[in-house]
């Protein structure tokens, strides 16, 4: 596995039905200021909103909120841990990485932290989608925030 | 009885052994689509390397061939459902059959004011077609309400209907809970208010014998693919009265008598009248070979046999006490299930990793929100050439169902 942390396959699985039950970023929020991107899937039966609150170039809160499978629950909400408090630029680069992961091209997997347990997604091509959905819908938001 | 073993070395599919996931496939979702046998496959091949030629469009021997060919497709068609030759109209499939009564006949003589008849179990093809009929025409669209379980009766539909009721478009057998619609009492009732009964016959056709007489409907459709065919192949049956008076979605050649540049335009009467351009002439030779095929199995033993699949499904998957079913009671054989505290799509993946296909998803959402209290199931769909031992593949799977990530890391 190429990453430096020792990480065995059931605390993979692990990290990823505890996200999946206990979502830590799964609420709409009812704050003013979020800007919201639809997340939803022609063929899985995923359908959610993604939430960004960002100033001053960095991203303040990252929340979802929908319906979602197990690999697009645990993912979405792997990725709101992830870029809290981060600047746009190192967001985008978590979130390039994670992408570039799940397509099994070379990628930095030292900004990854839980996000490395989607690793294998590419076993079960029809779920790429899932996996990846949220973390395009935050991309899309953080490029239209910082223009 | 049917021979499913027997069967299986018809089809190139099972002769192949293919492999999905390293694993023996189990070929779940028939409801989907269907595998072919050799006949069909021979049939679409050998138009194109001994008897290729256009239909109507010259006088030699290959195209008097393939008329007849294509006219023998016809009346094997009539003969499967009890009805005319001429009253067969080739199609691209079921979504294109109803597309064509939708805009041929319901565009045409709906109005204000005119009621569409569906149910919330029907499948988006027999439902968005009307939405836009009710949008052309200014024509209301109402929902028959279903049972407790998911059901159209009789009592509903004469509670719903009135006399401004033009349309009462419904599945023989629905797609996501496989209850079989007691047609025949339905349509006296679509026909003492003089509506028309356009039926959906995409889960039936394929599975349960049909005779348009008896069930006195006024359209049926049907998809080639899902009854062992290809695929862009479907059939419209009509009432030749009915399709007398409904215009073509397509106009073009081969569906006119004579046109002038005065613009007088004269249809040749159906089925051609619906068939502009060349036609899928592989489809419809591949189409005649399954209809053979299928008739001479037997559509009784077909239905026999899934009938007894769909007992012994119910009873291995309760027996894991890990499957939620949503359908036990309904006839076909189409199993609509949960496993315990895994999300639809998930099982499916895991199914998929060992080597089982099946389908997840909302399939029809508003019936499974109203009625199933669940935002998306898995389907197992079975046909004559399924097995216990697929079934038992299920069960197993899904008894190991909490094991669902096993799918990524295994």
């Amino acid at each position: 596995m190429p990453t430096s942390i020792e990480i065995t396959p059931e605390m993979m699985r692990e990290i990823i039905m505890d996200h999946y039950q206990n979502p830590r970023h799964k609420q709409k929020p009812t704050e003013d200021g979020y800007v919201s991107l639809h997340a939803s899937s022609s063929n899985c039966i995923d359908d959610f909103e993604v939430y960004l609150l960002a100033k001053d170039g960095k991203v303040v809160d990252a929340r979802w909120d929908g319906v979602a499978c197990t690999i697009s629950t645990a993912s979405t909400d792997i990725l709101c841990d992830r870029v809290i408090g981060k600047t746009y630029k190192e967001a985008e680069y978590i979130i390039e990485q994670y992408l570039d992961m799940i397509s099994e091209k070379p990628y930095d997997s030292s900004v990854l932290d839980e996000a490395i347990v989607f690793l294998n997604t590419g076993k079960q091509a029809a779920r790429i989608h899932c996996a990846t959905m949220g973390w395009t819908a935050l991309k899309d938001l953080l490029e239209k925030e910082e223009k | 009885m049917l021979d499913p073993y027997k069967i299986r070395k018809d089809f190139p599919m099972y002769r192949n052994q293919i492999k999905m996931q390293g694993k023996p496939l189990v070929w779940l979702d028939n409801a989907s689509t269907t595998f072919k046998p050799d006949c069909v496959l021979n049939a679409v091949s050998d138009y194109y390397t001994h008897e290729t030629s256009n239909s109507h469009r010259g006088d030699y021997d290959l195209c008097f061939n393939i008329d007849q060919k294509i006219l023998e497709t016809r009346q094997t068609i009539a003969k499967f459902i009890n009805c005319r030759p001429e009253e067969v109209v080739f199609t691209s499939g079921t979504t294109g059959s109803i597309n064509l009564v939708a805009f041929g006949y319901g565009v045409k003589f709906l109005k204000k004011g005119d009621e569409i008849l569906l149910t919330q179990a029907e499948h988006a093809s027999n439902v968005l077609p009307w939405y836009k009929v009710a949008e052309m025409t200014g024509a209301t669209i109402k929902f028959i309400p279903l049972d407790k379980d998911g059901r159209l009766t009789p009592e509903n539909l004469a509670a719903t209907i009135t006399d401004h009721t033009k349309i009462v478009a419904i599945a023989h057998v629905t797609n996501v809970l496989g209850y079989i619609a007691p047609v025949k009492e339905l349509s006296k009732i679509v026909h003492q208010h003089g509506a028309v009964l356009v039926l959906d016959g995409a889960q039936s056709v394929p599975h349960v014998p049909t005779d348009v007489k008896d069930l006195d409907c006024d359209f049926l459709s049907f998809s080639g693919h899902k009854l062992c065919g290809p695929t862009g192949i479907g059939v419209l049956y009509g009432k030749f009265d009915l399709l007398s008076k409904t215009d073509p979605f397509m106009t073009g050649g081969g569906m006119n008598a004579k046109f002038d540049m005065c613009g007088d335009v004269a249809y040749l009467e159906p089925p051609l009248r619906f068939e502009a351009g060349t036609q899928n002439i592989e489809g419809i030779l591949g189409l005649k070979a399954a209809v053979d095929y299928i008739m001479n199995i037997g559509l009784d033993n077909i239905n026999a046999y899934e009938e007894e699949l769909k007992r012994y499904a119910v009873e291995k998957l309760e027996e894991t006490g890990n499957a939620i079913i949503y359908n036990p009671k309904s006839e076909a054989g189409i199993v609509t299930f949960n496993i315990k505290d895994v999300f639809a799509q998930d099982a499916a993946s895991f199914l998929n990793s060992r080597g089982i296909a099946c389908r997840s998803g909302q399939h029809c959402a508003k019936i499974l929100i109203d009625y199933l209290k669940v935002v998306a199931t898995v389907r197992a769909s079975f046909y004559f050439y399924t097995t216990k031992e697929d079934i038992d593949a299920l069960a197993d799977a899904v008894k190991h169902g909490k094991e669902f990530l096993d799918a990524y890391f295994n």
